[in-house]
């Protein structure tokens, strides 16, 4: 059965998984709305650097955060003179990782569902006197609902399956970077077959009732997860 | 119809794009119902999004009733949702999570006006939506779409109602179950109203006064009849060609089932209509019915004839001679060949009659 060690990566998972959810819909949402409403010629541009994790191994990610976030990396710096120390290694240095890394699948299904609005609702909107911040919160955010549900739930489960990006950037410390997927990994490493299989027949049966939900109850097409 | 219109509504705007240009200067009156007409890609959907705001003309000036909505000298330019304004769409786009009373609520919550339940329910009432108040709308029937979308500007009490061709999307039938609320409403609202149709028949039905635009530019603009028997504009030259005279109700013929209406100068036989003596009527000549006689014929089953003084004539296409006439006071078009207009030597000045065959009533 689980130990009180697994019990422990379940949780920090949890936690991972929700901080890093709520961060990717804060920057997220902004992001999905002008990607899906700009004309801008830098448009290109950022759709494709926000879509990247979705091709890009996560030890490449991995790599690349692990110099930007490290003691002589850009990010680094700043932190360390901001007084947090550096990144890499921590419980925080872990989130930011995730926001960047399961971003796409957050921004993509809210760019398809702001799209889907069209710009005829707003119009309708603007002509009966609501400002374009009103408009958002009382027409274009009933109207992509199941946009911010599939995010939401491809968001999380995505961050919950992380495993290249944690091991660069994360390490594999006790309650504080150690996730149910690097657990895993360790059990298999001592040869704990039998905790190697609760921890992962839980992961998998997770995974499937989140894509289930996602193509019975919602209908969507979510991107295809690569990891 | 007063001819003293209070042209309270001043719009010039130049707008332009890789291949259209719009350049416009309109003074408006300030109530009734104003068309402006044209085809598509004259502009008139433009026009009407400029003085929305919906679209941002580079130049422009837009007052209506005092209120400067955008002068772009002065760098003024009133976002939409800060004007005060009903727009009703093509397609009715209402807001689909919401039922319809929630719709008609969504502008009235956001003015800082007293709600008035008597207005809200008189609004209601008028377009016949009473009994679809709970409903979502995807459970409404196009026509009613498009009635809920009108009752939802109208009830901001509006000081200008933008529609752009609230019926195209409509058929046949549809169209007549909305076109008369449409002119009831101007009768008990006093709203002034641009309305934006490439149809001569919502034209004739609907406009008080009549914006004619082409390629971007206002080609004529003026009180409906005078507008219509313009012999300079394509309307005149058209096959349905039509004159529309204000009338009232004067008598009823009931031996011979018949409805007397006077106009300006004269009077007019019609089938027999159910409507009380003085009852204002809407009556539209095609140009087509009525044809020209040098003098009273004799015997005739024509019961319509009327002494008339050609105006204008012009030459139209094949073979036709446009005539414009004044018959009292009233401009009455009519479309005979050039072979007639030669027989019977019409110039302009000459005393004539005219036959009318058919006429509609509109209202």
């Amino acid at each position: 059965m689980l130990t009180s060690a697994d019990f422990a990566t379940l949780l920090l998972t949890f936690k991972v998984a929700s901080l890093a959810t709520i961060f990717m819909l804060l920057f997220g949402t902004p992001l999905a709305w002008w990607l899906a409403r700009t004309h801008s010629k830098w448009r290109g541009i950022i759709n494709a650097v926000v879509a990247l994790p979705l091709v890009l191994p996560p030890t490449v990610l991995g790599f690349y955060l692990l110099i930007l976030l490290g003691k002589n990396g850009v990010i680094g710096e700043f932190t360390t003179w901001l007084g947090i120390g550096t990144l890499p290694f921590t419980f925080t240095g872990l989130v930011v990782a995730s926001v960047l890394y399961s971003m796409p699948f957050v921004v993509q299904p809210l760019q398809n569902a702001f799209s889907s609005i069209g710009e005829q609702p707003l119009e309708a909107a603007a002509t009966l006197r609501a400002s374009p911040l009103d408009t958002f919160f009382s027409v274009v955010l009933p109207l992509s609902k199941s946009g911010f549900l599939t995010a939401i739930i491809l968001g999380f489960a995505h961050t919950v399956g992380e495993f290249g990006v944690v091991l660069m950037v994360g390490g594999n410390i006790p309650d504080k970077t150690r996730v149910v997927s690097v657990q895993i990994y360790n059990h298999v490493e001592a040869l704990e077959y039998t905790q190697a299989h609760w921890l992962a027949g839980g992961l998998l049966a997770f995974s499937f009732t989140v894509l289930l939900i996602l193509y019975t109850v919602l209908k969507t097409q979510p991107p295809s997860p690569h990891a | 119809m007063n001819r003293k219109l209070n042209n309270s509504i001043i719009a010039r705007f130049k707008l332009d794009y890789d291949e259209f240009q719009l350049s416009v200067n309109l003074s408006l009156p300030n109530s009734g119902i104003s068309v402006l007409f044209g085809h598509s890609g004259s502009g008139k959907t433009t026009l009407l999004r400029c003085i929305a705001g919906l679209q941002k003309a580079e130049s422009g000036f837009l007052n209506i009733n005092g209120n400067v909505w955008q002068d772009s000298d002065n760098d003024i330019f009133l976002p939409t949702h800060k004007r005060s304004l009903g727009y009703v769409f093509q397609e009715a786009n209402l807001f689909s999570h919401l039922t319809v009373r929630e719709n008609l609520n969504y502008g009235l919550k956001r003015i800082k006006a007293n709600f008035e339940t008597a207005k809200f329910n008189h609004i209601t009432n008028l377009l016949g939506i009473e009994h679809l108040i709970n409903r979502m709308p995807e459970r409404l029937s196009g026509g009613e779409k498009q009635r809920v979308a009108i009752a939802r500007a109208l009830v901001l009490n509006p000081e200008i109602l933008l529609m752009d061709e609230p019926l195209a999307s409509l058929d046949f039938k549809r169209k007549q179950e909305i076109l008369p609320f449409l002119s009831r409403l101007n009768q008990e609202l006093n709203i002034p109203v641009l309305y934006v149709t490439h149809s001569h028949q919502e034209v004739a039905q609907l406009a008080d006064y009549l914006v004619v635009l082409e390629a971007g530019k206002v080609q004529a603009s003026g009180i409906l009849s005078e507008t219509l028997s313009r012999l300079d504009l394509p309307l005149s030259q058209d096959r349905d060609a039509t004159t529309v005279w204000n009338t009232t109700v004067v008598e009823h013929e009931t031996d011979f089932y018949l409805t007397r209406v006077a106009f300006n100068g004269g009077s007019l036989s019609l089938p027999a209509i159910d409507a009380k003596i003085g009852t204002p009527l809407r009556i539209q000549i095609y140009a087509r019915d009525v044809s020209i006689v040098l003098e009273v014929p004799r015997a005739t089953s024509i019961l319509n004839v009327l002494p008339a003084t050609i105006i204008d004539i012009v030459d139209g296409e094949s073979g036709q001679s446009i005539v414009r006439l004044e018959v009292g006071s009233q401009s009455l078009l009519a479309h005979i060949t050039r072979k007639s207009a030669l027989v019977l030597n019409l110039k302009i000045g000459k005393a004539v009659f005219v036959q009318i065959k058919g006429m509609s009533i509109l209202n």
